[in-house]
C-alpha cells in the first residue's frame, strides 16, 4: 500500500485542449443505470464529461471509492440510486442516504466543494432527470474549476522528497 | 524466513537497537519503558546505539556508523520537516530493519490532523493569534538567518505530515498511540530471538488481524443508532456497545491488538491502531460502517442524524489522516 505511494504521480502536461471537467458517476444497476440507458434510448443529449460506473446497488458504493476517484484526478463525483423505498435490495439505499451526506461533510473538510459531489435518486424511467442532472453537475463543476488532486499533492512534495538540506550525514 | 533473515547477516555480539523520534509527542519513547522489568532483559542482549530521548547521540555519530550497523531501528513520529526527512533517510541507510513505530510513523497520527490546515494557518495559530502569546514583533522562525558568526540554517516545515513509508522503505509497521507494553515486549522478544526476517514489506506487527470490536467485551444488542451523543455530555451504560448507544466508537474500523483498552474504560475507541482488515482508509471505513447502523428510513431523519455527528473528519481520521486517500486539505 505505502510503497505504491512512493511512485511519483506524473503532473499532467498542459495541452492545447481546453480543460473539460471529468466526472465519475456511480449508478446502481436496477434504477439509475437503466435511467441513464433510458436517456440514451430517448436520444436525450447530455455532456460527455461523465464516466459511468455501474454497481449493483448504491448501498455497495464504498465511500472509499469516491475518495479515491477524487484522489486520482476526478473533478466531480455523482452517486445515483433508486428512490427511497424502491431499492432492489430493499434497504441498500438507506445506507447511501446516511453515508453520502456524511461523506459530503468530510469532503468539504478536505476542501472539496459541495458542487463536486452530488447524490441523487434516479429511477429507471427518469432518463430526462438523469440527463438534466448530468448537465447541471457538469456546469457546476466547470464553475468551480479544475481539482487536479494528484498534481496538487505532487507539487506539495508528497512522497518525492524535496529540498534536502545537505547537513546531518555530512555534517 | 528469508535469506537475509535476522540472524544470517547480523554482526556477532549484542543486538544494536536504535530509537528515533520525528514528528511525535514522545509517548512512543515512553511506551518502550512500559515493558517494565523486561527492560533489564533487553539491555542484557541489546546495545542502544541511537536514542536521542534518553542519551546524547549526535547525528554525526550515526552518520559515521557503517551502513546497516543498527540492527533494528524503531522510528516513531511522522515526517513534518526537512530535518525529519533527512534523519529518516539516514537511519534507513544505517539500519538493517526499520520499523515505523506507533500511529504517527505509520499513519501520520494526531499531528497529521493539521493536514487539514495550511502551513500559514498553523503559523498564525502558533505564533500570532494564540491568546496566550505575546509576539508584538510578529516574529516567526526562519529557515535562513545571517548572524555575525555565520549563516544559520534551520529545518523547513513541510506543507503536510507524511508517513515514514512515504519517504523511505519500511520493513515493519507497529500501530498504536502508543503501542501497548505487552505488544512491544512481544515484538522485541521476537526480534531478539531472531524470529523475524530483517527486511519485510511494511508488514504490521504488534497487533492482531481483527477489529477492536472483536476483542471488546461490551454487549452488542443489534440495535440501530437513534441519537448521537458526545462522550463529555452523557454517561454510557456499562457493558453495552458504545456505538449502539450513540457514541462514535471507532472499534469497527480499527485493528485489534490493544485488548480494547478504551471501551474497557468506558471510553470510545479513537482508532489509534489504524485501519483494520484490508482497508487502507480508516476514515471512510468508519463512515461506511456508521452509515449502515443509523436508525433512519427517511432522508430527513438521515440528515438529522448525520448533523448530530461532531467533527466527522477529525473523529474518523484522528490517527490516520496521512494514510487517507486524500491525505491533506487541498489549500496550499
Ligand atoms: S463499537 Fe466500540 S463499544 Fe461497540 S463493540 Fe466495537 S469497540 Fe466495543
Ligand atoms: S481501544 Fe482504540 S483508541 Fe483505545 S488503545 Fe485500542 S485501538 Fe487505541
Ligand atoms: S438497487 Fe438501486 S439503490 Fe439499491
Amino acid at each position: 500500500m505505502s510503497q505504491a505511494d512512493l511512485t511519483p504521480v506524473p503532473v499532467e502536461t498542459p495541452t492545447s485542449q481546453p480543460w473539460e471537467p471529468r466526472i465519475i458517476a456511480f449508478l446502481c444497476y436496477w434504477c439509475s443505470y437503466t435511467g441513464a440507458d433510458n436517456a440514451g434510448t430517448s436520444r436525450l443529449k447530455y455532456p460527455a464529461n461523465v464516466d459511468i460506473i455501474r454497481v449493483m446497488c448504491s448501498g455497495r458504493i464504498d465511500p472509499d471509492l469516491i475518495m479515491t476517484a477524487f484522489a486520482q484526478g476526478a473533478d466531480g463525483v455523482m452517486v445515483c440510486g433508486c428512490h427511497i423505498g424502491d431499492c432492489h435490495y430493499i434497504a441498500g439505499n438507506h445506507k447511501t442516504m446516511t453515508r453520502m451526506p456524511l461523506l459530503s461533510r468530510v469532503l468539504q473538510d478536505f476542501g472539496i466543494e459541495p458542487e463536486r459531489f452530488v447524490h441523487e435518486w434516479v429511477s429507471a424511467a427518469e432518463g430526462d432527470k438523469f440527463a438534466k442532472l448530468v448537465r447541471q453537475v457538469t456546469e457546476q463543476v466547470r464553475q468551480v474549476g479544475r481539482l487536479d488532486w494528484p498534481g496538487r499533492m505532487y507539487r506539495r512534495g508528497v512522497g518525492h522528497g524535496e529540498d534536502l538540506q545537505p547537513w546531518g550525514d555530512q555534517a | 524466513m528469508t535469506t537475509n533473515g535476522a540472524t544470517s547477516d547480523r554482526q556477532p555480539g549484542k543486538l544494536r537497537l536504535g530509537v528515533y523520534w520525528a514528528s511525535s509527542c514522545g509517548g512512543c519513547d515512553i511506551s518502550l519503558l512500559e515493558i517494565g522489568e523486561h527492560l533489564l532483559e533487553l539491555i542484557e542482549v541489546a546495545d542502544i546505539v541511537f536514542w536521542p530521548c534518553v542519551a546524547d547521540f549526535k547525528y554525526r555519530t550515526v552518520a559515521d556508523y557503517p551502513d546497516g550497523y543498527i540492527d533494528v531501528c524503531l522510528f516513531n513520529g511522522g515526517i513534518r520537516s526537512s530535518e525529519q526527512e533527512q534523519i529518516a533517510r539516514l537511519v534507513r541507510r544505517k539500519s538493517r530493519t526499520l520499523v515505523a513505530y506507533g500511529a504517527c510513523a505509520m499513519d501520520g497520527g494526531i499531528p497529521a490532523l493539521a493536514n487539514l490546515e495550511s502551513t500559514r494557518e498553523i503559523f498564525d495559530a502558533v505564533y500570532h493569534s494564540n491568546p496566550s502569546l505575546q509576539n508584538p514583533g510578529h516574529v516567526e522562525p526562519q529557515t535562513h538567518w545571517a548572524t555575525p558568526h555565520g549563516d544559520l540554517e534551520l529545518p523547513r516545515l513541510y506543507p503536510q505530515v507524511l508517513r515514514l513509508a512515504d519517504i523511505v522503505e519500511v520493513d515493519y509497521q507497529m500501530p498504536g498511540c502508543p503501542p501497548v507494553g505487552t505488544q512491544v515486549w512481544k515484538v522485541l522478544q521476537a526480534v531478539v530471538a531472531g524470529e523475524v526476517p530483517a527486511r519485510n514489506a511494511a508488514v504490521r506487527v504488534g497487533c492482531d488481524n481483527r477489529s477492536v470490536c472483536d476483542e471488546c467485551h461490551r454487549e452488542k444488542r443489534k440495535v440501530r443508532i437513534k441519537e448521537f451523543k458526545r462522550p463529555h455530555l452523557a454517561i454510557p451504560e456499562p457493558n453495552w456497545c458504545l456505538l449502539e448507544q450513540g457514541f462514535v466508537c471507532l472499534g469497527a474500523s480499527t485493528r485489534s491488538g490493544c485488548g480494547a483498552l478504551c471501551p474497557k474504560a468506558e471510553l470510545t475507541c479513537r482508532g489509534c491502531y489504524g485501519s483494520a482488515g484490508l482497508a487502507t482508509d480508516q476514515g471512510t471505513a468508519m463512515l461506511s460502517a456508521l452509515g449502515s447502523v443509523m436508525d433512519a428510513v427517511t432522508e430527513d431523519r438521515a440528515n438529522e442524524l448525520v448533523g448530530q455527528i461532531a467533527d466527522p473528519t477529525g473523529t474518523f481520521y484522528r490517527f490516520s489522516l496521512a494514510s487517507s486517500a486524500l491525505k491533506a486539505h487541498r489549500k496550499p
